[in-house]
């Protein structure tokens, strides 16, 4: 079986999760990881997405995250989310109240730079939307 | 001298009083604990924050095309202070103490010939301030329908203050609050946010530094990281201020509470040397009249 390591999760709130896991799957930006324990050190930013820890007894719980950094070492992993939430608990009117914002930020978008990641932000939120709504 | 009826109603009043400023006193009590944790919960994320940061800026440091949010525009003009004060007084002089803190450094940058601008978070403050200076004033954020302080609050701020600073508005940015010591002891905090101030290095962050991959990668990341460290640092500003306005406040009910105590024993040693008084004035009458039969 796998090694364990340190996994934390926190939001600007409070921390959310601080054990030690075998396993966890993170939305980064430039594609999902898994992370074990061992992993290269990798300092990423996050995409809004679903976070699954798989704990040390193989029991698996997800997360809801919206952005923000994992910092990644050998032993441990920290994710900064800018807001995160557990999967059952979250929100979806708040979910909708986010793509509405992110809808109207690319509206409102001038530049092209600003459009073209407002675009991908909103994308990321639909998807998440399309993930999340069913379950 | 007041007449025995009006020393009556003056007791009851203060009683009541008293009592008003007890309970205030009890409530803000139980704010201020779950400010605290509110608080303490918050510690962890701008602690990681700041080693991340201070990683990254060593990572990117040699190289030129650092954010200009952590470089500045290079000038010392124009100052922006942001001044988070409570939004309701009654609390001793907590909201005072951090204007005073910021009209001082405002009067000392515009003696020095910079042009400053006021950036007001709570009602109090913007109360304060614009009586000297109305016309510095360029924005007051209010979060008097705030039940509790969330990071969206926070963020919304940091998401104006950095909106100014890509319009030019302002060269450097300076927070404003009072840090939370103790219940009794709240000590008003100037705190520089831009152009950041270089995040101590002396957390043994240096080692690993070196070895990191960073996806997409350094410069990227520190891109997205400052603007979001700017509004942790807002939040826990204001977490702060919250904290040491319910112990400011809770200092200043207790002292009320404590005066109107003193003031009841007093008005009733008075009322009952009035009431003394009158009986044997009434006892002198009944006898002097028995006596002149």
């Amino acid at each position: 079986m796998a090694d364990n390591f340190n996994l934390e999760l926190v939001s600007p709130e409070r921390l959310l999760l601080s054990e030690k896991v075998s396993e966890v799957v993170i939305p980064a930006t430039e594609g999902e990881m898994t992370v074990m324990a061992n992993h290269a050190p990798v300092m990423t930013t996050l995409k809004p997405g679903v976070v699954t820890v798989k704990d040390a007894a193989g029991k698996t719980t997800r997360y809801v995250v919206f952005g923000g950094f994992a910092d990644i070492t050998p032993e441990n992993c920290t994710l900064l989310a800018e807001s995160a939430v557990p999967m059952e608990e979250l929100d979806r009117e708040k979910l909708m109240k986010r793509i509405e914002a992110a809808k109207a930020e690319f509206a409102a978008a001038l530049n092209y730079e600003h459009r073209t990641q407002a675009e991908n932000y909103l994308a990321e939120l639909t998807r998440l939307n399309g993930i999340v709504m069913p379950a | 001298m007041p007449s025995l009826k009006d020393l009556k109603n003056r007791i009851a009043s203060v009683k009541a009083t008293q009592k008003i400023t007890k309970a205030m006193k009890m409530v803000a009590a139980a704010k201020l604990r779950r400010a605290q944790e509110a608080a303490e919960a918050a510690r962890p994320y701008s602690q990681r924050m700041g080693a991340v940061l201070a990683n990254i800026a060593q990572a990117v440091g040699g190289e030129q095309d650092a954010p200009a949010l952590m470089t500045g525009t290079g000038k010392d003009e124009v100052h922006l202070l942001v001044v988070c004060t409570a939004e309701r007084g009654l609390c001793g002089g907590f909201n005072s103490q951090i204007a005073r803190f910021a009209r001082d450094h405002a009067r000392k940058l515009l003696a020095a010939g910079k042009t400053v601008k006021i950036l007001c978070v709570g009602k109090k403050g913007f109360d304060i301030l614009r009586r000297e200076y109305a016309s510095l004033i360029i924005d007051r954020v209010e979060l008097r329908d705030v039940k509790k302080i969330g990071f969206e609050n926070a963020d919304a701020i940091g998401r104006k203050v950095i909106a100014l600073f890509d319009k030019g508005e302002f060269d450097v940015c300076t927070l404003y609050y009072s840090e939370f010591k103790s219940v009794i002891s709240q000590v008003p905090t100037a705190q520089q946010l831009i152009p950041a101030a270089a995040p101590a290095e002396d957390n043994g962050a240096s080692a690993t530094a070196a070895i990191y991959e960073y996806e997409p990668d350094a410069g990227a990341i520190l891109a997205d990281l400052i603007p979001r460290n700017i509004s942790v640092q807002i939040f826990r500003a204001l977490l702060e201020n919250v904290a040491g306005e319910m112990g400011a406040k809770m200092s200043a009910m207790d002292n009320a509470t404590r005066n109107a105590g003193e003031m009841i024993n007093k008005l009733t040693l008075n009322y009952n040397r009035q009431r003394q008084a009158q009986i044997t004035k009434e006892l002198i009458e009944i006898i002097s009249g028995a006596e002149a039969l």
